[in-house]
């Protein structure tokens, strides 16, 4: 039976009366793109940042690769990476001395190799040498994306990482994860605000509603049992619901 | 601890002093204003106060001194400032960096930025005034390891500070330094503090130094006694801020707002 690269368990963050996340419990396998859904404050970004060892939990544990990440936080985080929509780089540096910084940070080998290949991969080169300030959206979208693959990571955590490309980019992107995930086996959490995205990428689907996963399983799985004619309309049922 | 990590946030400070005209002027052009303007108020009241012996030489001896602890601290507090204008933490604690290489980094910075503002100072001040800042012998190595390791333990607890209130708290970054500057008796004795005050003046490492600095410019002592008060001083207030620091990035870390500081 194969061990799942990441377990979380009873997973609980209060901040003070206010539970963001409530008993949360889910696996991730090698090569297994999860979906993250839910309407905004559901706790998905709580969720990932707690996975990221940024917020301590109130209680329940995270194990990625077997080690738990309250004690063994370094080793796996090496092995770990993310982008956001929502994050940013330092923007006095250009792109290509943003991500030099980064692979010494994780202590890459062969540093020029990784970035010119990702740089590539990521069709970045007539950027490179641009002050990050001067980026577009999608632009540092990419960036960030960049910096996510260039430590060959483990496990991807992806906050809405097409959220600002154009439809082009974003679909060489989703391209670029599948290709990674076959060729690497890499594991992702992923969430988006896209459903035709989140049914085309994600292999099970978790949705959160006021910190409780109140549906798991694939996409189809859930659009069934909520007798639903897509994904979408599961996503607004839950998200009135939960504003009632 | 990792030094490839700690490298790679030295480098990334070290990007931005490549292009930033700003970031340059901090270190270059302000102390030497400092340096201009009090060399040049000390020079007029000497004329005018002969009966203090040595006023010049005290008086920038003292400047020069004080702008190190001052960068040092600096160096400290506005590293992490760049973090946070960049919103860059979450990327940095996202990663295997730990919260102690984090702190040396921000030591690296401290130590190259007293570095250069050493050199600015020591040369100006030879050039301006024709002082020689290296009048105070080889005990000016102690006096200024001693001030850049208060200047730490300032920066430390400032940046803590920062941490834990967000953004709103960064005018401590410029301001908190100047808290310690009455009571570390920069141009002055500590004699001639109230009593009350000498004794709040009198565990502030600093002070020492400043004490031990006059001791040696006056010929009046050694500054042995000084000095071992200085360094058992600064030994427990930079352990004592560093474990703040510690226990403030896992209240953050608890509380949420570490991925929220920057906002």
């Amino acid at each position: 039976m194969t061990t799942p690269v990441l377990n979380v368990s009873n997973l609980r963050k209060s901040f003070g009366e206010f539970t963001a996340v409530d008993d949360v419990s889910f696996n991730i396998m090698p090569g297994e793109i999860l979906g993250l859904l839910g309407p905004n404050g559901a706790g998905k970004t709580t969720t990932m940042h707690m996975l990221l060892g940024l917020i301590t939990p109130t209680s329940g544990s995270i194990r990625m690769f077997g080690m738990e990440l309250a004690t063994h936080r370094e080793q796996i985080l090496q092995q770990v990476n993310f982008s956001s929509t929502y994050i940013s780089m330092p923007l006095a540096l250009t792109v290509e001395e943003n991500l030099w910084v980064v692979a010494r940070l994780y202590g890459l080998p062969d540093i020029r190799r990784r970035v010119d290949d990702i740089v590539k991969k990521l069709e970045m080169e007539e950027f490179r040498q641009k002050i990050t300030r001067k980026l577009s959206s999608g632009q540092m979208t990419r960036l960030t994306l960049a910096k996510a693959f260039l430590t060959e990571p483990k496990i991807l955590f992806l906050d809405e990482p097409t959220a600002s490309l154009d439809p082009d980019i974003a679909h060489k992107i989703r391209a670029l994860l599948k290709e990674e995930r076959r060729s690497s086996g890499l594991s992702i959490l992923y969430t988006s605000h896209n459903m035709r995205e989140m049914e085309e990428m994600s292999d099970r689907i978790i949705f959160l509603q006021r910190g409780k996963i109140v549906a798991e399983g694939t996409a189809q799985e859930i659009v069934t049992r909520f007798g639903q004619a897509d994904l979408e309309d599961v996503f607004l049922k839950i998200a009135r619901d939960s504003r009632l | 601890m990792k030094l490839h990590r700690i490298g790679a946030l030295v480098a990334r400070h070290l990007y931005l002093y490549r292009r930033s005209l700003p970031r340059i002027m901090e270190i270059f052009y302000w102390p030497f204003l400092d340096l201009v303007i009090w060399g040049f108020i000390t020079l007029y009241l000497a004329k005018y106060q002969p009966q203090i012996p040595g006023f010049v030489t005290f008086f920038l001896g003292a400047l020069i001194l004080w702008d190190m602890l001052f960068r040092s601290q600096q160096g400290i507090t506005i590293s992490f400032l760049e973090e946070l204008w960049a919103r860059n933490l979450m990327n940095l604690f996202a990663s295997p960096l730990t919260p102690g290489e984090f702190l040396s980094a921000t030591i690296a910075m401290s130590i190259f930025k007293v570095t250069c503002v050493s050199i600015v100072m020591g040369v100006c001040a030879w050039l301006f005034y024709d002082y020689n800042v290296l009048v105070m012998g080889l005990w000016l190595l102690p006096f200024v390891l001693n001030l850049v390791v208060t200047g730490w333990s300032i920066g430390v607890f400032t940046t803590s500070l920062i941490m834990r209130f967000g953004q709103e708290a960064e005018v401590l970054a410029w301001s908190m330094v100047f808290l310690f500057q009455p009571i570390s008796c920069v141009f002055y004795p500590l004699d001639v503090l109230p009593t009350w005050l000498k004794a709040v003046a009198w565990v502030n490492p600093a002070a020492h130094v400043f004490e031990g600095m006059r001791a040696v410019l006056s010929g009046s002592g050694s500054p042995v006694t000084n000095l071992i008060w200085a360094c058992g001083l600064n030994g427990v207030m930079l352990l004592a801020m560093i474990a703040w620091f510690y226990k403030t990035f896992a209240h953050c870390k608890v509380q949420g707002s570490l991925v929220r500081v920057g906002e």
